[in-house]
């Protein structure tokens, strides 16, 4: 089990420094650099920069070193906290992210917990009432729900909600907790506040979950162990939900960790629908502005929160499935 | 002991006919007879089929040319057509006069009844070259004989901000939706089937080192990283070059799914005795990869293919969606769908947000046409 | 397996003793409602258990032995359905129980089922759960059917993994399935069913996933602890050496049917049914002479969809006749000493 473990996180350290390579080339994909923007813009107001002006804000900023360079600075920063300034914005990187950060993922957490609740339920009723009424009606829907692309559900869900109950669908907090500090209450409307997004988010998720569970169940279900459990005279909801269901539980526990960046890319999009104060909304802006250490600060984090959290639902699944611990595999 | 058992005419009933046909059957013909029992799978493939002979005739189903613009009409309602005219049958449109709303700042349409535009089947619209190659002006709806005057184009699914058919652009759009989806699905192919292939074929190292770098891309998040390099893209770039960019940054993430089918079967037949018989006979090993394993799971790859193209789809939406993706005067669903970006817009003019149906309808119908497809390729797993 | 005549033993029959049977199967159905069909997959099963003596069931695959032992305790899987016959279990006194009757999965029935009558299985690997550990699976079965306390059903659990001659039981009963033998497997899940001392153990080819030498002392410890508890063996093999061994009725399947049953040297030593026979001279033996052809049984067996009418041998028959075997249904018949057959060889209705 060490082995395994020590292994999952080689390769999520790994997956950390791929992202941050990959983050600092984003960076640099647009031609010219932050100056060459810096000045366009400021020749839009009127104000004129010289080549040599130009050359020491270059050197001001580095970007006159070759890549591997900045990137070292750019690492080097990050190591002690700094991400960097926001020319857009025109605050420090940490400001301007704040607390999104902190909003996306607990979204993203918020979600995993409502797929769970909603989709093992369903996928184990569907499992064992086979093709009753229930089970065409949620696979139905669980195809639906794996076809609407997340930004198109998050309209449709506005648009209802403003037509027929004239309720406007936004925003994670009501005005008066937007700025202020974490109590109960402002949990509370958080919590309020994150049931659409977090419907609109998990659908796709449930989907699967739903699905998943429901065939790895069913072909539990016809195997051996079940039926020596039922010559034992146990009763059938209890075996099933020791045996079988334990059994199907492996998969849908894998699919977790898998289903994280997903959620994370999901969310961005419909924060940006749903104008949402999480990352969303001001990666969309940085990108459009080119606004390189924003842009980079943002894709950087999530990227390795991403692997933070698949790397934890890998320790679940090995407390979870013994034969992982000994076998290692 | 009895003596040998005298050989008897067998019954009609133990000539098991039904043995007999599917002990020769072809594999093709197996995966059919699978496939064709799944009733949702086949209506789906239908449904595809359609999709694309739209791709095909976009020009011929369109009413007006898609980029023809007109402030005057824009954020106009779908025209009903009526088929009866009283009691005859007379597919016509009432004519519609806006004006704007003293008030309110905002078009009000009045639809005027006393003039009709007459409508019919194969009537004449805008001149097209059919196939690219043949001039006509033939469409499948379109207007009487006599001469066409600009009034008499109708606007079934009415327009958007800048007075453009709906109608016609959802038929465009699909175009390039659909086809975006095929290259990135050919790429992702491509590479998914050589790296799968390469790591289950040679299994310990090579397996390691590709199924880690699988891992590392699948834990990333997709979108953010698309928008990244898409907002690279310099605003200088053709349509063209945008679209080939775009996916070829979608196969970056999408070849892990079929890798990882591609190298789990390899792994299974790897051990198979007719990978063995090939080896012994001497064949080199890309001959044994290419000739005798991969055709054995044609049909698995075609149905992970068919299930990759949804994603593939989604991602350009989106990306078009959010203003990172194909740009104007480019048309496809996601960049028709940017104009429904917010509720107020949406709950004025919701008929902006029609081109949702169309991607909804033809994920669905992959995906099912793709579960079909898989539960059919393997014949022999009864 | 070598193939002589048994020594004759302790043969039972109801004259002898004058007891009743514990167990009596009546004419079962079992039935499969299929999207391509109705399969019958048990079509008139009839044979009788007796305390202490062990009743064999043998046949090809896919006769219908294994569906035949799960109706008797009605653990049929979808789409299978038990549509007729009885099960009757007799309980002190007079009175006899019919297990059809007792709702499926309820109470009554779930009481009988590793209470009264036990069962082990072919595959012991798949048979048990593999992410639970033995001590728990078999201390489930303990306190399904007594009411011990979890130290009370861990000590007994113990015991039986001691019986089964299963080394260092103690250290045992926390570890895995994965991690035993697959003959110290099929002990555990005897110990399992034993463990509550069912009055009859239904053993569905417990040896046919074995090699030969495990197969001989699992056979071994079964004889023992039958003899200890004076239990009954409902033996399912499709092995004759192996029913030889162990059997003292024997029950020869054929599509769905108890072709022909009675006491197992008279089975083996005088067949009456053509398929038995056909059956018991298609086993190689080291008498025959060399090169000479093996005999096989002509034909192959019918899909369970394209039942032949009548006698559902008689295309395969060596002794078919044409004017009665394919149009009517031959029923169980006396040949002997408490040996019945169904053949119209023996009587024509």
């Amino acid at each position: 089990m060490l082995g395994y473990l020590i292994r999952r996180l080689f390769y999520a350290v790994l997956a950390v420094w791929a992202v941050s390579i990959i983050s600092f080339f984003i960076i640099n994909l647009p031609p010219g650099d932050y100056v060459t923007s810096y000045i366009a813009q400021l020749a839009i107001q009127g104000n004129i920069i010289g080549e040599e002006e130009a050359e020491s804000l270059r050197e001001y900023y580095g970007l006159d070193q070759p890549n591997y360079v900045q990137y070292l600075k750019w690492m080097n920063q990050i190591r002690q906290g700094n991400l960097g300034f926001s020319f857009e914005f025109g605050l420090p990187v940490n400001d301007v992210i704040g607390e999104r950060l902190v909003l996306t993922m607990i979204l993203a957490l918020a979600t995993i917990v409502f797929i769970w609740i909603a989709a093992i339920p369903i996928g184990i009723l569907s499992a064992v009432r086979q093709y009753s009424i229930w089970d065409h009606t949620f696979t139905f829907f669980g195809f639906v729900g794996l076809a609407v692309p997340d930004f198109m559900l998050a309209l449709i869900m506005m648009y209802f909600s403003f037509v027929l109950f004239d309720f406007s669908v936004g925003g994670l907090f009501s005005p008066e907790y937007v700025t202020a500090s974490w109590s109960l209450g402002r949990g509370l409307d958080l919590a309020q506040h994150m049931i659409i997004p977090i419907i609109i988010l998990g659908t796709a998720g449930t989907a699967s979950l739903i699905r998943i569970t429901r065939a790895n169940l069913l072909d539990e279900l016809r195997k051996p162990y079940v039926a020596t459990a039922r010559a034992k005279g146990m009763s059938e909801w209890r075996l099933i939900l020791k045996y079988p269901v334990r059994m199907a539980l492996n998969p849908a526990i894998s699919l977790t960790a898998y289903i994280l960046p997903f959620l994370v890319s999901g969310s961005i999009v419909v924060s940006v629908v749903l104008g949402l104060p999480t990352v969303g909304p001001i990666l969309l802006k940085a990108l459009v502005a080119q606004d390189m250490f924003l842009a980079g600060g943002i894709i950087l984090l999530i990227g390795w929160m991403t692997v933070v959290g698949t790397f934890l639902s890998d320790l679940l699944l090995v407390w979870a499935d013994p034969r992982v611990k000994f076998e290692g595999r | 002991m009895e003596s040998n058992p005298v050989e008897q005419e067998l019954a009609p009933e133990i000539e098991d006919i039904v043995e007999e046909r599917i002990s020769v059957a072809s594999q093709r013909q197996l995966i059919w007879w699978r496939f064709r029992k799944h009733r949702v799978a086949v209506v789906a493939t239908a449904l595809i089929v359609i999709f694309y002979t739209i791709v095909i005739f976009a020009d011929f189903l369109a009413t007006n040319v898609p980029e023809d613009s007109e402030a005057f009409r824009g954020l106009m309602p779908p025209q009903q057509v009526h088929i009866f005219d009283g009691w005859k049958p007379s597919p016509h449109v009432c004519a519609v006069t806006g004006a704007r709303n003293p008030i309110t700042f905002q078009k009000d349409y009045v639809t005027d009844c006393t003039e009709k535009i007459q409508v019919r089947l194969f009537g004449r619209g805008y001149d097209y070259k059919l196939f690219g190659v043949i001039p006509t002006d033939r469409h499948l709806i379109g207007m009487s004989d006599d001469t066409l005057r600009p009034e008499d184009y109708i606007y079934i699914l009415g327009t958007d901000k800048q007075g453009r058919d709906m109608y016609s652009r959802l038929l465009f759009g699909t175009r390039i939706s659909l086809t975006i989806g095929l290259f990135g699905v050919a790429l992702s192919l491509v590479l998914g089937i050589v790296l799968g292939a390469i790591s289950g074929f040679y299994g310990g190292l090579i397996d390691n080192l590709i199924q880690r770098l699988v891992e590392i891309v699948r834990s990333i998040p997709s979108i953010p990283l698309y928008m990244g390099m898409a907002a690279a893209f310099p605003s200088d770039w053709s349509i063209l070059k945008i679209y080939f960019a775009i996916t070829i940054i979608i196969s970056l993430f999408a070849w892990t799914d079929l890798a990882r089918v591609v190298r789990g079967r390899f792994l299974t037949m790897r051990d198979e005795d007719f990978v063995t018989a090939a080896m012994l006979s001497g064949a080199s090993q890309r001959r044994i990869i290419f000739r005798h394993m991969l055709p054995s799971f044609y049909s698995h790859i075609i149905a992970a293919a068919t299930l990759a193209l949804p994603l593939m789809i989604i991602a350009e939406t989106t990306l078009s969606f959010l203003g990172l993706g194909l740009r104007p005067p480019a048309i496809s669903w996601g960049t028709l769908l940017q104009d429904a970006q917010n509720v107020q817009t949406i709950a004025l003019t919701p008929w902006l947000m029609i081109p949702a149906l169309p991607v909804i309808l033809v994920i669905l119908a992959l995906n099912f046409m793709g579960d079909g497809l898989r539960d059919a390729a393997d014949p022999y797993s009864n | 397996m070598n193939m002589q005549s048994p020594e004759p033993e302790t043969v039972v029959t109801d004259e002898d003793t004058g007891t009743r049977p514990l167990l009596s199967v009546e004419d079962l159905q079992t039935y499969f409602f299929t999207d391509e069909g109705t399969i019958k997959a048990v079509d008139g099963a009839s044979f009788d258990v007796y305390p202490g003596r062990t009743l064999g069931i043998v046949g090809e695959s896919g006769c219908g032995k294994s569906i035949t032992a799960k109706s008797i305790l009605q653990i049929i899987d979808n789409p299978g359905l038990i549509v007729g016959g009885q099960v009757k279990l007799s309980s002190n006194g007079d009175a006899s129980k019919n297990l059809l009757e007792m709702e499926p999965n309820g109470e009554e029935i779930r009481s009988i089922r590793g209470g009264e009558i036990s069962m082990i299985f072919q595959e012991p690997m798949t048979s048990f759960s593999p992410i639970h550990t033995f001590g728990n699976q078999i201390i489930e079965a303990i306190r399904l059917h007594s009411s011990l306390d979890k130290e009370e059903a861990h000590e007994l659990a113990v015991d039986w993994l001691r019986r089964v001659e299963i080394p260092s039981p103690e250290q045992r009963m926390s570890e895995y399935p994965y991690q035993f033998s697959g003959g110290q497997r099929q002990r555990a899940m005897i110990a399992m069913a034993l463990c509550t001392e069912p009055r009859i153990l239904i053993a569905d080819e417990p040896t046919t996933a074995l090699d030969v030498t495990t197969q001989a002392q699992i056979l071994d410890i079964l004889q023992t602890l039958q003899k200890q508890n004076d239990m009954s063996i409902i033996f399912i093999t499709h092995d004759l050496g192996v029913i030889a061994e162990v059997a003292d009725v024997v029950a020869v399947m054929y599509l769905g049917k108890v072709v022909e049953i009675g006491p197992v040297e008279s089975i083996f030593s005088s067949p009456k049914h053509p398929y038995t026979k056909a059956l018991l001279s298609s086993m190689p033996t080291i008498d025959a002479a060399p090169r000479e052809r093996m005999p096989s049984i002509t034909g192959a067996i019918p899909h369970p969809q394209n039942r032949p009418s009548g006698c559902s041998f008689h295309p395969r028959c060596p002794s078919y006749m044409s004017d009665i075997c394919g149009l009517k249904e031959p029923e169980l018949v006396s040949v002997g000493t408490d040996q019945q057959t169904s053949c119209f060889l023996y009587g024509r209705d």
